[in-house]
């Protein structure tokens, strides 16, 4: 019965590349952090990009080809789709086959959260009164200018409470990289419960540094959100919320 | 470049391996919607008792399940039960369980907003003919609140069923298990995971599709 807490197991020595399972699990959080944040670059500029074209004016093929990648990577498991990075393209596409499987999960996380970004850019331009594209077209705007200087500036800002909760989805679905052996939180809570027999502290320890993170991005996107805030411009991107 | 060869497949090979995966698939997932809604639902009642001793719990519950990964919850459940009840316990039975309490958090979120969509007077209403809490619950709010929210239920349903492919962490026989076995077997791991996205794209594509006509139908015109 493992009741009785020991949390001396985190000064113990794994017999590997780290002096302690503390340092050990430390290193895993980064690897974490590392995997999350880079997800996120790759989702916010694909979610963007496809976000827009699926707003244009006037390219009716432009808005299906978003469509059909939104429910292309909407509509897969995740770790199906990590698993086709990992496993599928690699085979397919022989240039892919020296990529380290940290970079396939990166890409993998960043495509399946771009569908989801995507749609979130989508609504926020949509939100917007039809008459900020009308006035960026009166004063002679091209697209380009009036999506640059009028229409994206106010989107992004209206979509800063879902994109957070995204982030933190980023995070959260980052610990599913265990599964083509990434070194993140998870893989050391694998490895590490069965190392020293020890789950309960290891879960919690891990556990607390999934909520650390998930609560330092929420101050993180709250204080952009602040600083961001354009005042008496109030627009909600869910249509208002009902009744 | 191997050529792609998806002729292993075969029937039996199906029936063999791929349909009982399937089936525990749509059996975590039907069982973790029923159980996650009714579960779900009590800890939104719990959330909008505005008794402090109810609703402090639940939310820590709720925001507590909804701050880590499922995968760690799977993991989790699965390693350290047995360090408390003395045996191991089962994939399967570890994964029903996992799953009620984790997709719990996240139904009860969509309760609370369907039960406060009910507009206040309604429940007044009740009250003023003398229906108790639970009469008004029963027979008012949550009949319109279900009605509300059924478009979003079964969104949560979808992702709930995609989600399930993370029992691979606990070794349960999943529907992608079953197809990366045969897959495994014949030698043809490659055409195994284009078959798992396709079957999951299909699955889920349909079902969205169905939901969106759904919701289309039974939106109460206000």
């Amino acid at each position: 019965m493992g009741s009785n807490w020991d949390w001396q197991v985190f000064m113990q020595d794994p017999g590997g590349k780290y002096p302690t399972y503390w340092e050990w699990m430390l290193s895993a959080w980064g690897w974490t952090v590392s995997v999350s944040l880079l997800a996120l670059i790759v989702a916010l500029v694909l979610g963007s990009l496809v976000g827009i074209i699926r707003t244009l004016p006037d390219s009716p093929w432009l808005t299906r080809l978003g469509n059909a990648w939104v429910e292309l990577f909407r509509n897969i498991p995740l770790l199906v789709q990590i698993f086709l990075w990992y496993h599928v393209i690699p085979a397919l596409i022989p240039v892919m086959k020296d990529v380290p499987s940290f970079v396939l999960v990166v890409l993998a996380l960043g495509f399946f959260t771009s569908a989801r970004i995507a749609e979130q850019v989508r609504s926020g331009i949509q939100a917007l009164p039809k008459g900020q594209r009308y006035a960026g077209m009166a004063v002679g705007f091209t697209t380009f200018q009036y999506y640059r200087y009028v229409i994206l500036p106010m989107a992004y800002r209206i979509i800063i409470p879902p994109l957070t909760s995204e982030t933190m989805n980023i995070f959260k679905n980052s610990s599913v990289a265990f599964a083509v052996s990434v070194s993140e939180l998870t893989m050391f809570f694998i490895q590490s419960s069965e190392e020293t027999s020890r789950p309960i502290e290891m879960f919690l320890g891990v556990t607390a540094l999934y909520v650390v993170s998930a609560f330092t991005i929420n101050r993180i996107m709250a204080f952009i959100e602040k600083r961001t805030r354009v005042p008496g411009f109030i627009v909600s991107a869910s249509g208002g919320g009902g009744h | 470049m191997s050529n792609l060869d998806f002729s292993f497949y075969s029937w039996d090979v199906v029936s063999k391996f791929v349909l009982n995966g399937l089936y525990f698939s749509v059996i975590l997932t039907v069982v973790a919607t029923i159980g996650g809604v009714i579960f779900g639902t009590l800890l939104a009642l719990m959330r909008l008792s505005g008794k402090k001793w109810l609703d402090v719990p639940a939310a820590i519950y709720v925001n507590g399940m909804r701050s880590i990964p499922l995968v760690m919850v799977i993991l989790g459940f699965f390693l350290l039960v047995p360090f408390f009840i003395g045996r191991p316990i089962g994939a399967e039975w570890s994964a029903v369980i996992t799953f009620i309490a984790f997709e719990a958090a996240y139904f009860s979120e969509i309760m609370r907003a369907g039960i406060q969509s009910i507009p206040r007077g309604q429940v007044n209403a009740g009250m003023a003919v003398g229906m108790t809490y639970g009469q008004n619950m029963k027979l008012i709010v949550l009949p319109q609140a279900f009605r509300n929210m059924l478009p979003v239920l079964l969104t949560q349903t979808i992702i709930l069923f995609q989600d399930t492919s993370l029992v691979y962490a606990i070794g349960a026989y999943d529907l992608l298990k079953g197809i990366e076995t045969a897959g495994k077997n014949y030698g043809r791991p490659i055409e195994a995971y284009l078959l798992a996205a396709v079957v999951y794209f299909v699955m889920c594509y349909a079902l969205s599709y169905l939901v969106k006509r759904l919701h289309k139908k039974i939106a109460i015109i206000r």
